[in-house]
């Protein structure tokens, strides 16, 4: 999932009579599996928490093209580089129609931006890991897609209307990704001596970021609960793992992979894969600003918006002269 | 010089000047100054790795020395790139980079235009294919170019400063010798230099509104679309380009 750790607004899940009338209406046309839209009346700390996990999602989409991109110049086919150019341009995409369902909860896209360029804001952990040798983007794509895709399925069902449609959209492309990355390592797991060593060293790195994609477990918290009453939230962050190990283990057998897991093993009795935990620690210090490339990605993103500055003026100034021009003329 | 050599180096022309640029541009990836950029600068360098596979594709048949496209993009040195050296030009700032498109664009799109009419029939169906995509390239890059050029003093001086310095790579896509001769009496592609004047009052008109000069010396560098003397900047694009594959080349990938 490309939102982790979302503070959810708000003490809790209240019960119908602490609600207000309105809150109790609110929260009925959620029960009832109906759409909030834009302009409908919506607790504030519905819209504020939708704020965060859309923004969120939306600066993983746009952050997320930098590891890509590491290897747009490097892509060893025309082929294989037409399909990660198209993939980073719709991860752009998705970025562009998040920030647009995030403006229509009343924040532009400037604001978050801003909020993302200052650290105020967060983007998944995933992308402070860099991407080393090419079989890294079809971990990213078999991986990372795939753990995204898992959270992000069940959202095409959120309740407030302009983020599940997005979602409705996005998840067709992600799948599409995820099929594509897994072909590119799959190419390589069947290759030489060096593009097999390059596979499995690329699953020994991705493994365990991409579990903690997830975030920790939230099984008892009063936030997810929230959340998950407003629909804004489907699964808790055990079922979406597990359910993402499950799909994955006999996705790596088929490549001959190791996945680096001594633990890893199936129980019959809960017909469920038993697996190892990430290192949590690593992922809160990743959350905190000291994995692996924080610094060099934030960088990247505020000298690309700092360059830039001189062409969003630029094209501004013309479309102002040119406004301007239209009316003395009319 | 056979027929064949030449329709095999006027289609490595057309597949390297597509390959290079479409090279240049993906440098862009997750860096442009807005969304929107980054998104159209993807598209654009996806269209021209697509209508790469189809030139080279066909150079390779023609050749006949059982060189697909990959091995052609991957596997050749400079001195056996024929791509115009405007393609290769760095980057530089957002300015340069969509000054270097627009001038590209207008010449891609008159020469496509032209190949409609080819009387080569793979030639003429390339064209067709690319000459749709190439249309939008042009009225974006034009549009931008314009818009940066009359928006601010800065983006005025920064887009006056990228016309001076790519200028004088323009006439050499306006260059005619051997293979331009061939291709002209085959009827399959037009004689380069016949193309000029439509493009100067193309580049004029967009120029005049977009309130820039062009320059009045027309020295023109030259040495990419022959290979006799490309810049220094096309071997880094290739050690980067070309890496993996020259690194590991029994891997398919």
């Amino acid at each position: 999932m490309y939102a982790q750790m979302i503070k959810t607004a708000g003490t809790g899940v209240k019960d119908r009579d602490e609600m207000s009338e309105e809150e109790r209406k609110f929260q009925d046309r959620i029960d009832a599996g109906e759409k909030i839209e834009p302009k409908d009346w919506m607790p504030d700390d519905y819209r504020a928490t939708l704020i965060r996990q859309i923004g969120q999602h939306a600066h993983s989409e746009i952050v997320g093209t930098l590891p890509e991109g590491n290897w747009v110049t490097r892509a060893p086919t025309l082929e294989r580089k037409a399909i990660l150019l198209a993939k980073v341009q719709d991860e752009a995409g998705h970025g562009l129609y998040l920030y647009c369902a995030a403006e229509t909860l009343g924040i532009s896209r400037d604001e978050l931006t801003e909020d993302l360029l200052s650290g105020k804001m967060k983007y998944s952990s995933i992308f402070n890991y860099p991407t080393l040798n090419w079989a890294d983007i079809g971990a990213v794509g078999w991986l990372v897609d795939g753990a995204a895709i898992m959270n992000q399925v069940p959202l095409q069902r959120t309740s407030f209307g302009p983020y599940s449609r997005a979602m409705i959209r996005i998840c067709k492309e992600e799948s599409f990704h995820q099929r594509q990355g897994y072909d590119a390592i799959r190419a390589c797991a069947e290759g030489t001596p060096a593009q097999k060593k390059m596979a499995q060293d690329a699953m020994n790195r991705f493994w365990y970021p991409a579990l903690m994609m997830f975030g920790p477990s939230d099984t008892d918290s009063v936030h997810s609960a929230q959340s998950m009453a407003w629909k804004i939230k489907i699964n808790t962050n055990d079922e979406l793992r597990q359910k993402f190990v499950d799909q994955t283990v006999p996705q790596a057998e088929y490549l001959g992979l190791t996945i680096p897991d001594p633990n890893l093993k199936w129980n019959e009795e809960r017909g469920h894969y038993d697996f190892s935990q990430p290192d949590w620690s690593e992922f809160f210090n990743v959350i905190k600003g000291n994995g692996p490339c924080n610094v060099d990605r934030m960088a990247a993103r505020n000298k690309a918006w700092d360059d830039g500055e001189w062409v969003r003026e630029g094209m501004l100034a013309h479309a102002r002269k040119k406004a301007a021009a239209k009316v003395a003329a009319e | 010089m056979t027929r064949q050599d030449a329709l095999f180096q006027f289609l490595l022309r057309m597949g390297d000047n597509t390959l290079i640029l479409g090279h240049r541009i993906s440098e862009w990836c997750g860096i442009a100054p807005v969304l929107e950029e980054d998104i159209a600068l993807a598209n654009t360098a996806l269209d021209f790795i697509g209508q790469t596979q189809f030139w080279l594709g066909y150079a390779g048949e023609v050749e006949g020395k059982d060189q697909d496209a990959d091995r052609l993009a991957f596997h050749r040195d400079a001195w056996d790139f024929r791509n115009v050296l405007l393609c290769e030009m760095p980057n530089g700032d957002f300015g340069q980079t969509i000054m270097r498109q627009f001038l590209f664009d207008a010449w891609h799109s008159i020469f496509l235009g032209r190949l409609l009419k080819s009387s080569d029939p793979r030639v003429a169906e390339i064209a067709e294919k690319a000459s749709k995509e190439v249309a939008y390239h042009l009225e974006r890059s034009a549009g931008t170019v314009v818009a940066l050029g009359d928006g601010t003093e800065e983006s005025h001086a920064r887009m006056q400063a990228a016309l001076d310095y790519l200028y004088p790579y323009v006439g050499e896509m306006f260059l005619s010798d051997e293979v331009d001769q061939q291709m002209a009496e085959a009827g399959i592609a037009p004689d380069p230099a016949t193309l000029r004047e439509e493009y100067d009052a193309l580049v004029a008109r967009v120029m005049a509104e977009a309130t820039l000069n062009i320059p009045e010396n027309r020295y023109a560098h030259k040495g990419g679309r022959d290979g006799y003397m490309h810049t220094e900047h096309l071997g880094h694009l290739l050690c980067e380009m070309q890496w993996l594959q020259r690194a590991y080349p029994d891997a398919k990938w």
